[in-house]
């Protein structure tokens, strides 16, 4: 059965399983995460919707960072599902570790590694590259909200390109976040040729769960990098979460597409493309590249990189898949 | 049986037989012969239902067996030196959450400057973590105390790290008695986890603890590793009830009834000790040795009563504390203090430096101990060094 809201006109496969009245709700409400929070919404569907895709076969570890430290605090525990923390950049060897186990007892437990953008892109770099190459059972899940939120919003090798952040702040020389520098994770685990690379977006729920939902039942090492943006980060609204995490998807900065055995094999078009600095004028972050004496260079920066992201995956037009 | 193996082999060997579900290290010098030692078992399918999992690097190593025996079974890893200090965030993430763990330390020095050889300064770098730390004598202890880390390890819920003094012992060919696969299924039995990930009663493990508890959490482990005292002991004699050897325990007495002088150590370096004081002793002489086999937890109270009767106690350790000195002579001073014994400190063996018998002998005979802290050290060097100083003011007398 599904629920009253617009779920209901839609027919009963294409339910969000976020729409469904009995969700799993893997990562229960009174935790502790900022109002508004990306990261918290969708570590939320992405569980659930593992969760749904397994039976509720699932155990988790999570990398130090927001969503660890807003979950779990001794003695409370938002988790509904099988949950550990070790340490900030280990999250990908200790899946291994998980998913051997489970391989030597016989038992079908989908294992599941996440982590926000510096436990990923930085300090997990090493391990989660292991664990791509060994081509190990684990579905690896990085939140990225583009910066160390958890110790207070400094730069990572995600952050994009002239954005404030703690340790990125713009001033008179400096126009933010360093312009050439950056890494992009989903393509380097491409190039590892695993089974399963996905990106995703809390704007796109339906599109999110089901790539997780695909992702979980590969064996194999799988990647889902989630776009998440973050109110205190980023410096927006709390209601307006989706709103920049669609803008996003709209002008081309965030891509959202699939990859198997190291080739993209599908993206989701943009109806309508939208100019970059839509999606820069709603964050307090991109403030900076608006006012009287920015250098209108930089919003062109930013604007390449959707551009080539466009070409790239083939979403402008409105035509699905590459 | 009695085989003539190589110490990393019999370590591989032994573990094997304790039955491990994952095995999981990266090389390093000189721990590497025992990882590849239980490749080729779990290959050549001499060790089954064991998943061997080659890494890229120690954190990973560690990590992997933080994963495994918290999805509930039996995780072994190895590493040295430099490794162990690559792992150290998980080192004590392992301790933290009380995962049985079993982990060889292929004891050597660490850099810079660069050096593969022996001596202890990569276990004493991890003394604080809360692991158990056993040392090994010779191969056959090492065998030995692999068997008996699982058990205590399992029994305490913490994980163990057993010291192999690297070279001395894991390249060296010796006899060793390896027990049958039933012999140790009958002392080891099967690992029941205390804790695992399990969709059907999920809990959170590895959570933030807050101010409010985190000293109790700390007090609590100091006081399992205290209660932990107990079971090494405990086990060790199981052990020996079992194969007849007394290798476990938590120290290891050497002529102590009669001896005015006792010089206490860790690992190989008793074997060359006790030889040397036999040969004193004949002539008259009152020397006596003790090894700490459980370096952690501490025997405190077992060295007091082990030491009763001596008058000197002489701590030759292969590690030190740049700054303040020998870190095993802290110790022994604190559980001497309160009595008349005088402890020396002599450190010894750094860097793979040979301690022979002549070197112990003039030691011994040596009429001021402090002036001989480092043993068989090249003074002219030493006094050229400290001339070339500041301003050549050095005054290097009295430590060298
Ligand atoms: C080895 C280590 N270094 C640094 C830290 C401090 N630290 C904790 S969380 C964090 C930032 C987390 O950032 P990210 O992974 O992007 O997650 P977010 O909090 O943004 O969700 C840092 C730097 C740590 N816990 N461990
Ligand atoms: S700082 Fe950002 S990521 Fe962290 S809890 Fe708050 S909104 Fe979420
Ligand atoms: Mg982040």
């Amino acid at each position: 059965m599904s629920n009253s809201t617009i779920g209901s006109r839609l027919s009963k496969k294409k339910n969000s399983v976020q729409s469904h009245y009995d969700r799993p709700n893997t990562l229960s409400s009174g935790h502790r995460a900022c109002q508004g929070c990306g990261e918290a919404l969708a570590a939320r569907c992405a569980i659930d919707a593992a969760y749904h895709a397994t039976k509720g076969n699932i155990a988790i570890v999570n990398a130090t960072g927001c969503l660890e430290v807003f979950s779990c605090v001794f003695p409370e525990n938002a988790w509904n599902v099988p949950w550990m923390h070790s340490l900030f950049g280990n999250a990908p060897a200790v899946a291994t570790g998980m998913a051997a186990a489970m391989r030597a007892q016989g038992k079908n437990v989908r294992i599941i590694a996440q982590g926000g953008d510096g436990g990923t892109t930085d300090i997990g770099m090493g391990t989660l590259s292991g664990m791509f190459e060994r081509n190990d059972d684990v579905l690896y899940i990085c939140y990225d909200n583009q910066a160390y939120m958890n110790t207070g919003v400094q730069r990572s090798s995600a952050t994009p390109i002239l954005a404030r952040t703690a340790t990125t702040l713009p001033n008179a020389v400096y126009a933010g976040n360093e312009v050439g520098t950056g890494k992009n994770v989903p393509e380097i685990a491409i190039a590892h040729r695993i089974p399963y690379v996905a990106t995703a977006s809390i704007a796109n729920i339906k599109d999110l769960e089901e790539k997780v939902a695909k992702a979980i039942n590969i064996r194999g090492a799988k990647y889902v990098h989630i776009h998440v943006p973050c109110p205190l980060g980023w410096g927006y609204p709390t209601s307006e979460t989706i709103k920049v995490a669609r803008a996003a998807v709209e002008c081309g900065m965030f891509p959202l597409f699939e990859a198997e055995h190291g080739k993209v094999v599908g993206s989701t078009p943009i109806e309508n493309v939208k100019p970059v600095e839509e999606y820069l004028r709603l964050q307090r972050r991109f403030a900076h590249l608006f006012s009287k004496n920015a250098n209108p260079q930089a919003v062109e920066e930013l604007q390449k990189i959707a551009s080539a992201n466009i070409e790239k995956y083939k979403l402008s037009g409105g035509i699905a898949n590459v | 049986m009695l085989f003539q193996l190589e110490g990393s082999q019999a370590v591989a060997r032994a573990v094997a037989l304790c039955r491990p579900k994952t095995v999981c290290a990266y090389p390093i010098t000189p721990q590497t012969h025992i990882v590849e030692g239980l490749g080729e078992l779990v290959r050549s399918g001499k060790l089954t239902d064991c998943e061997y999992i080659n890494v890229e690097s120690e954190m990973a190593a560690l990590s992997v067996a933080i994963g495994s025996e918290t999805a509930g079974v039996r995780s072994y890893t190895a590493t040295s030196s430099q490794g162990l200090l690559y792992m150290m965030e998980a080192v004590y993430n392992a301790s933290g959450m009380e995962l049985p763990i079993v982990m060889t330390l292929g004891n050597r020095a660490i850099g810079a400057p660069i050096n593969i050889w022996n001596d202890h300064t990569d276990a004493m770098s991890v003394r604080d973590a809360g692991w158990i730390m056993l040392f090994a004598e010779t191969n056959q202890e090492a065998v030995d105390l692999h068997i008996q880390a699982f058990k205590i390890a399992e029994k305490v819920k913490c994980p163990v790290m057993v010291c192999v003094d690297g070279f001395i012992l894991t390249h060296a060919y010796e006899r060793v008695d390896l027990p049958t696969q039933e012999e140790v299924d009958d002392f080891l039995p099967p690992y029941d986890p205390h804790i695992s990930l399990d969709p059907k009663n999920p809990k959170a493990i590895g959570t933030m603890v807050p101010p409010g508890y985190f000293m109790e959490v700390r007090c609590l482990a100091h006081k399992k590793q205290i209660d932990a005292l107990n079971v090494v002991e405990c086990v060790g004699n199981k052990f020996k009830e079992k194969f007849g050897r007394d290798s476990g325990g938590l120290v290891r007495e050497y002529n102590l009834e009669k001896a005015e002088t006792v010089i206490v150590t860790m690992g190989s370096v008793a074997g060359t000790i006790k030889d040397t004081i036999d040969e004193l002793n004949q002539k008259g002489g009152k020397y006596g040795v003790l090894s700490i086999v459980s370096y952690r937890p501490f025997p405190a109270e077992a060295i007091r009563k082990a030491l009763k009767k001596a008058k000197k106690v002489i701590v030759l350790e292969k590690a030190f504390a740049v700054g303040i000195g020998g870190i095993l002579f802290q110790e022994i001073s604190l559980a001497l203090k309160n009595t008349k014994t005088e402890v020396k400190s002599v450190v010894a063996g750094l860097g793979g430096r040979a301690i022979t018998s002549d070197m112990i002998k003039e030691y011994l005979n040596h009429k001021n101990h402090d002036d001989m802290v480092f043993l068989g050290l090249n003074k002219e060097v030493i006094e050229r060094e400290c001339r070339l100083l500041d301003k050549g003011s050095c005054d290097c007398k009295s430590s060298f």
